[in-house]
């Protein structure tokens, strides 16, 4: 089978964030772009159950201008067989990022779709579920763990209340969690190898979908900062703000 | 005027308190306000959900194949009932997160993710980045606005209302492709520290591994998890999947006492989304004083046994 | 052990630098069929790189002509030059040397031109690799350089091989091109080994740390160039500051001080956030944000110093040799020049041999001729040093005689014979608190499950020497907080420390390799991709 997963483009993981003091955005000048770390998770695992032998073909997926580019070749140097953009210059958000995925669903026929549980810009953590809303089909979520069973898989999943485990026929949609596993380093004659692997671009016209329904971004602001709040001078004071507060 | 939809969260005993956090952000959108509740041998649940103040009428839908939350199974039976809600919310916890953006693709729209604030009825804030960024945000116009709500933004709704409760049964049937096989709780006695409510922290001024008994001690007395600064972790005193701070676990409690821990911003950086922090240190220059809500200059190891025994 | 899979390469270039990436640029341009490769331990080009920098174009014109209509993204015409003595609350306006005299120069940021320059190398076919670190040399089997050995990845903190290990490759190459910078790991061992510094003097070095701000609008006058010298140092101590007023609000502020100096207790770090409590200086950052800071050494020891930069098979280029002209606190086109030097020669020669000759013969050295007596003048003090360097200026160097540089971990007095002047440091107020909050702001980042990379030779002699002697100044020159002394019951020693590593802080400015008084901290490059991640710096 194939496996198709998302790869995004997003701010490195490692840059200190700050508004820009107009409220129009985040200071991206400059700036270190990287893959989604949880899109690293989504890859790793793919290229992990093709070689158990239980996939063909790995492909890369990643909306966005030609910059996202750069992202696709890393997958391909990672190990993934061959990537497609889906280009488009204006603001992609979540719904229509999940239709133009499954327009590549229809092509490619895959499997199984793994995505990262959320993008680390946005945290909106939405088109895995969507994607398989759309296409009627499973979706397993924050995925820590995943067998495959021939046409199903077992996937537990990190929730609130601990690990729940579901089953689920495929084809079907995974996001994955942080612990699911550890992504491989990129060698470096791989890097020179993916220069060469096949990238595809589909525009949006191409793929028949309409970027619609976005919701307006506005204002942004900073954070509040935490303030020095109260001074108490003795274990007795302590228990006694506590108690007022609700919190013990 | 708006008509409200909340999904309620439930492990099949009863109400998770997400839910009332929800009624609480439902209110500030203003408007009427129901709870729909999925499941089977859902009775008490429902009474509970009615129960929470301001909401008009519980939708009680019992079913076998609802017992379970499968998101496909929820988000169709969502889907079936949405006509004429304008809003339809959701907890942003691993439940909501896997239902609510099912229900928003199949109802056409984008979700609007962790609401923090209501700027009105179809403005809101929400955070980006990590929170290191809040926006404000607009659904568009004339579209349902399918939503999930930052529980630690909202306090809970209080048990003053009667509502009404209309059991149903399914309009929707049960997905074949979805099984549900089972749920490991988080183990241990001890509260999962990344989702814990209640941490208690130690740093380097501990001391030592077998001084931070202390620390569990009193975690323990308060059934809270245990976390540590990177310093400690270093000095061997914990493992280091105690770690808090950038390098360990980014958490989120209600309430977070750290006990000999300087709060350098690498480890305030773990723990900047906590509801309340408690600080105990012995130097008064420690930067944690500068972020914490409670602050206490003094010697942990004469503090905590006074505080345990202060809390009986 | 496996066999380390090979590449092959003409040349490879180690260090994304300046020096490294102009010779890659050029080497393209001369022999666009030459396989080429710039290695770069930082996650992406200029991650690792600082400087304040104020630069002189003209190599830039020779190696990129039309540079100008595509200029770097930090890039602002010099337009005023300023001089300032201070005192604790006042200042002095001195006159203007030559060698400060910047008009027709650029205030860049060094490390967003790296990243601009390696674009057009890129563009020529070169093959640039961020995040992997060359960390030994690979020898052929005449015993010759023949190319760089990649540190291994995924190795946890005990050696031992993690899930994700990956073995390192070795880069084959016929010409190694060692870019290091200032007092780089690689040229450090290739010093050793073909004894290339026995006919020069000593290496010296500053440390040099920065801090970008986003300051008030209307405080930044852009172009506006200021050094400063005399407080918060004493007269004894080397170094000063910069501060250059950028576009859109910011502000390049740093301070160099000398790594001769002599108080074991003194804290760079600290005199760096005094500097900024200056009033001439606080008035421009007050009410501003950090949005940047790091810190690098600086080689300083010019002419006298440059050990022999040609050995089989490879090359030392740029501050890996150390070319940069203190007075005019330039090294950046030194490195430019350097490096189209080293191209234009390996593609003539295609080999080293006559390389070294060639740059003694050049403007390089030439320019660090002229000024050679200029630092060393200072080790007699900071008026007499002032009085020479003004002499040597206006003679422009031709005066006989040539002052003997001294090595900088020798300097450091003892703590029973030194006592610190009256510094007349303030409190604080401005942002970092300390230094790890400093280091917050580098945006360093290292696997904290690695092998600690700050190699301690005789750790003995921290826990019991040291401890009486200097009173561990590691835990002092160290500007990112990684060398604690922790007051430990488990240890067994009269001083009842232990060394805290906290590797994971480190910025990769090598100062504690240089400093350390017993030579005994030794730097090696950490996984590939770790380190800060600087941003317009």
């Amino acid at each position: 089978m194939k496996i198709l997963v998302g790869m995004k483009r997003v701010v490195d993981y490692n840059v200190r964030i700050r508004v820009l003091s107009d409220g129009s955005g985040v200071d991206t000048d400059g700036v270190k772009m990287s893959v989604n770390p949880f899109d690293e998770i989504a890859l790793e695992e793919a290229l992990r159950i093709r070689e158990a032998g239980k996939a063909e073909e790995v492909i890369v997926v990643s909306a966005g201008g030609d910059a996202c580019q750069q992202q696709l070749r890393t997958g391909l140097a990672m190990g993934a067989d061959r990537a497609i953009q889906i280009q488009t210059s204006e603001g992609l958000q979540p719904l229509s990022t999940a239709r133009a995925f499954l327009k590549i669903i229809e092509r490619e026929d895959p499997g199984l779709v793994i995505l990262g549980k959320q993008a680390i810009d946005d945290d909106n953590s939405q088109t895995g579920q969507m994607l398989a809303a759309l296409w009627d089909r499973p979706q397993a979520t924050f995925a820590s763990e995943l067998i495959l069973n021939g046409n199903s898989a077992r996937v537990t999943r990190e929730v609130d209340a601990g690990l729940e485990t579901i089953e689920i026929d495929l084809p079907a949609v995974v996001t994955v969690d942080l612990r699911l596993n550890e992504p491989r380093f990129v060698k470096l004659p791989d890097i020179m190898k993916a220069k060469r692997k096949p990238l595809d671009v589909f525009s949006m016209e191409d793929l028949g979908v309409a970027i619609e329904g976005n919701i307006e971004i506005g204002h942004h602001t900073p954070p509040p900062q935490r303030e020095k709040g109260i001074m108490v001078e003795d274990a007795a004071q302590l228990v006694e703000e506590l108690k007022n507060r609700g919190l013990i | 005027m708006s008509r409200i939809l909340i999904i309620a969260e439930h492990d099949g005993q009863s109400l998770n308190n997400s839910t009332a956090k929800c009624v609480t952000c439902a209110q500030a959108i203003g408007g009427d306000i129901d709870i729909a509740v999925f499941g089977s041998g859902i009775e008490a649940i429902s009474a509970e959900a009615a129960s929470l103040e301001s909401v008009v009428r519980v939708i009680a839908v019992d079913a076998e194949h609802l017992s379970a939350p499968i998101a496909a199974n929820w988000a169709n039976e969502a889907l079936a009932i949405a006509d004429g809600y304008s809003h339809l919310l959701g907890p942003s916890t691993t439940l909501g997160k896997d239902l609510m953006p099912r229900i928003a693709a199949l109802a056409g729209v984008n979700q609007i993710s962790d609401i923090m604030a209501v700027n009105a009825p179809t403005s809101f804030k929400r955070p980006i980045y990590a929170g290191n960024a809040i926006i404000d945000v607009e659904a568009p116009a004339g579209t349902k606005v399918v939503a999930t709500v930052r529980i630690a933004s909202w306090s809970a709704a209080t048990a003053t209302g009667g509502a009404s409760v209309d059991v149903r049964s399914a309009s929707s049937n049960a997905v074949s492709h979805t099984r549900y096989v089972g749920l490991e709780s988080g183990g241990g006695e001890r509260p999962d520290l990344q989702s814990a409510k209640l941490v208690v922290s130690g740093g380097r001024g501990v001391g030592s591994e077998e001084n931070f008994k202390v620390i569990y001690n009193l975690a323990d007395k308060l059934g809270a998890g245990v976390g540590a600064s990177r310093a400690a972790v270093d000095a061997g005193y914990v493992p280091n999947d105690m770690q808090v701070g950038q390098t360990g676990k980014i958490i989120s409690p209600d309430l977070y006492m750290a006990f000999g821990i300087s709060g350098a911003i690498q480890h305030v950086t773990g723990i900047k989304d906590a509801g309340t922090i408690v600080a105990v240190n012995k130097d008064s220059e420690s930067p944690i004083f500068e972020i914490s809500d409670i602050g206490l200059v003094g010697d942990l190891f004469k503090v905590i046994p006074e505080l345990e025994q202060l809390l009986g | 052990m496996t066999e380390r899979e090979i590449m092959e390469y003409d040349v490879i270039i180690v260090g994304a630098g300046p020096a490294g990436l102009s010779c890659a640029i050029r080497l393209k341009q001369l022999k666009p069929d030459l396989m080429v490769a710039v290695i770069e331990k930082g996650a992406q080009i200029g991650a690792h790189i600082l400087s304040g920098a104020v630069i002189e174009p003209e190599p830039l014109d020779q190696l990129l002509p039309g540079w100008r209509e595509n200029p770097p993204p930090v890039c602002v015409p010099v337009k005023k030059d300023e001089l300032w003595f201070l005192r604790k609350n006042s200042r002095i306006r001195l006159p203007t040397p030559p060698q400060q005299k910047n008009h027709g120069n650029f205030i860049v940021s060094l490390g967003s031109m790296c990243n601009w320059m390696a674009e057009k190398a890129e563009a020529l076919e070169v093959d640039i690799f961020p995040g992997y670190a060359a960390s030994e040399i690979r020898f052929d089997e005449n015993g010759a350089v023949g190319g760089v050995i990649i540190g291994d990845m995924g190795v946890d903190i005990q050696g031992n091989q993690k899930t994700t290990y990956m073995q390192g490759i070795e880069i084959h190459a016929a010409m190694t091109v060692v870019g290091e910078g200032c007092h780089g790991h690689l040229s450090k061992q290739l010093i050793r080994k073909y004894e290339l510094d026995k006919d020069c003097d000593p290496q010296t070095y500053g440390i040099g740390m920065k801090e970008l701000w986003q300051v008030q609008p209307g405080r930044s006058k852009p172009g506006l160039v200021q050094h400063t010298t005399g407080w918060p140092l004493d007269s004894k101590t080397y170094g000063g500051s910069f501060i250059y007023h950028l576009d859109k609000d910011r502000i390049a502020i740093g301070f160099v001080a000398g790594l001769d100096y002599e108080d074991p207790e003194f804290a760079p770090f600290e005199a760096f956030q005094q500097m900024k409590h200056h009033p001439m200086v606080h008035e421009l950052l007050e009410g501003g944000e950090i949005l940047s800071s790091g810190a690098r050494a600086i080689v300083e020891g010019g002419y006298q110093s440059l050990p022999k930069t040609e050995m089989p098979g490879a090359l030392l280029i740029g501050d890996a040799a150390g070319m940069l002209n203190v007075p005019k606190v330039k090294g950046t086109h030194q490195a430019i020049r350097c490096g189209m030097m080293a191209a234009e020669h390996i593609s003539e020669f295609a080999s080293s041999a006559g390389f070294d000759a060639k740059l003694r013969d050049s403007e390089i050295v030439k320019e660090l001729y002229k000024v050679r007596n200029i630092r060393p003048a200072f080790y007699q003090g900071f008026w007499r040093g002032f009085i020479r360097a003004a002499i040597e200026t206006i003679t422009m160097g031709k005066l006989p005689g040539t002052l003997p540089i001294h090595a900088d971990h020798s300097t450091l007095l003892k703590r029973d014979v030194y006592t610190a002047p009256d510094r007349q440091w303030v409190d604080r107020d401005l942002s970092p608190r300390d230094r790890l909050a400093s280091v917050y702001f580098a945006a360093t980042e290292h696997d904290e499950d690695q092998p600690v990379h700050l190699k301690i030779l005789e750790p003995d002699i921290c826990t019991t020497r040291c401890v009486e002697e200097y009173d561990n100044p590691c835990t002092r020159f160290c500007p990112a907080n990684v060398f604690e002394m922790v007051a430990d019951s488990r240890v067994n020693n009269d001083s009842g420390l232990r060394l805290q590593i906290n590797a994971a802080n480190c910025v990769h400015c090598k100062t504690c390799d240089i400093k350390d008084p017993y030579q005994i901290i030794n730097w090696v490059t950490p996984e590939g991709g770790c380190g800060p991640n600087y941003q317009n710096m």
